[in-house]
């Protein structure tokens, strides 16, 4: 009992029994892996047992989704390189392009208390401790443990995560913590008197150098100013699909650049639908070998 | 068919079923209500076979699924271990209660247990829970003799002693 304490204390305060847990959990994948069985049972049952024109229709609609986001694409190609001409001007030029890997969710029940999933990426494709997922809609979370075959992400509406982010409309830095609900963020550290409105984007500020700056994180809902309080109480809704999404992006930044490149043989993967090389948009080739910055979302 | 006494297998596995279930995808609406099939396994194998499950099996079995649900390294451990030492301190009492009877001892274990759980979940800051919280005890309790009976079929069957 004493140990168990001992324990709690230890790993609540210090991160020492990281590699512990790592082991752990790489000897307990088995046990993860069975109880996601029946669920990708299925869909590889749905897959093959899909009739030819329901595939034909499928390929059809994503072929004309490409289009339309190719298109899009362009006209954000052409703003960033006027962006980087722009900041080229005023000599603060910096590197854009993110590499990013497509993972996929596992369907296995956590602490019902706690916001965590599990994907089905680990240490052997270049995940890492601390880093940024994403979904096709906004941030989702980061990486908090690695094993080999999988890690689990923390998201970034359980209560000990705290996200720097930034309203877009006039770029106000605050910072975005976790409520405990899957569709609530709070931002408690604004003013009375700030500029926000209700519909608000709020966007990563890349301050805390974990996540990279930019991406899309909720949208103020709700907004109570009180004379009385110092603070005003903000709400917000993450944008990403944290409850729904299936398939998410691991993404290394520039600066955090991992010297590793993702190996492809994946054991373990028979009904994974895309392949994973398509995932990567842009190699950047430097190695800067920089250490990994201490975890900062702990409150 | 095993020797007699050769049941470490039989336990083992009937825990890692129970670790299964705790694990297993449920619909959004059912998590909370998720009985705690690895400490209802637990305490049946401690109030049958207090020589061979005890305090330090309580332990292990909680690191594990600390690792394996994502709480902090510790927090299942405690209370299944201060648990299984109540249960094996009561279980020559508790064996020749009715089942009736035994539920509602089952009950009060979990319910420490559940508040161990909140305690530490409190002191880090966790999510307070609401009323549905306590409702997995009662679950757990109501599930006891079938889990019981199961639990004896599978100990004769094996013959673990």
């Amino acid at each position: 009992m004493v140990l168990s304490l001992m324990l709690l204390v230890v790993d609540h305060r210090f991160h020492h029994l990281q590699h512990l847990r790592s082991t752990l959990a790489f000897l307990t994948y088995p046990l993860h892996y069975i109880a996601d069985l029946p669920f990708t049972a299925t869909s590889w049952l749905n897959e093959t047992a899909s009739s030819r024109d329901t595939l034909l229709a499928q390929n059809r609609d994503l072929r004309d989704k490409n289009l339309h986001l190719r298109a899009e694409l362009q006209k954000y190609e052409s703003l960033q390189a006027e962006n980087m001409r722009l900041r080229d001007l005023v000599d603060s030029s910096f590197k854009v392009g993110d590499r990013v890997l497509v993972a996929e969710l596992s369907s296995v029940d956590l602490d019902p208390y706690k916001q965590q999933v599990i994907i089905n990426k680990g240490s052997a494709s270049g995940a890492f401790e601390g880093q940024p997922v994403l979904d096709a809609h906004a941030v989702m979370g980061q990486v908090i443990n690695v094993t080999p075959f999988s890690s689990i992400v923390l998201l970034i509406t359980d209560t000990s995560h705290a996200l720097p982010v930034q309203v877009l409309r006039n770029g106000l830095r605050t910072i975005a913590v976790g409520t405990g609900r899957i569709s609530e963020l709070k931002l408690p550290y604004l003013p009375t008197n700030s500029d926000i409105v209700e519909g608000d984007l709020l966007v990563t500020s890349g301050l805390g150098g974990k996540f990279p700056p930019g991406y899309p994180v909720a949208t103020v809902t709700r907004i109570d100013r009180s004379p009385d309080a110092p603070f005003s109480s903000v709400l917000a809704q993450p944008r990403a699909h944290l409850d729904r999404s299936r398939e998410v992006l691991l993404v290394w930044t520039v600066p955090n650049q991992l010297p590793v490149t993702p190996r492809e043989p994946e054991p373990a993967e028979e009904a994974d639908p895309a392949p994973e090389p398509a995932a990567e948009t842009e190699s950047v080739t430097e190695p800067a070998a920089v250490p990994e910055t201490p975890r900062e979302s702990e409150t | 068919m095993s020797e007699p006494g050769d049941g470490r297998l039989a336990i083992l596995v009937t825990l890692c079923v129970a670790m299964l279930l705790m694990i297993l995808p449920m619909p959004e609406w059912a998590r909370p209500f998720r009985p705690h099939w690895v400490t209802l396994v637990l305490l049946y194998w401690a109030i049958a076979l207090p020589h061979r499950v005890g305090v330090g099996s309580g332990f292990m079995a909680g690191i594990v699924l600390d690792v394996l649900t994502g709480t902090l390294l510790g927090q299942h451990a405690l209370g299944l271990s201060v648990v299984t030492f109540i249960a094996i301190q009561l279980h020559q009492r508790i064996r020749v209660f009715p089942f009736w009877q035994q539920s509602l001892g089952i009950l009060v274990l979990l319910v420490i247990e559940q508040l161990l759980a909140l305690w530490v979940m409190g002191a880090t800051r966790g999510v307070t829970p609401g009323l549905v919280y306590w409702t997995v005890p009662l679950i757990g309790a109501v599930l006891w003799p079938w889990i019981f009976v199961t639990l004896r079929k599978v100990r004769r069957h094996f013959k673990v002693i």
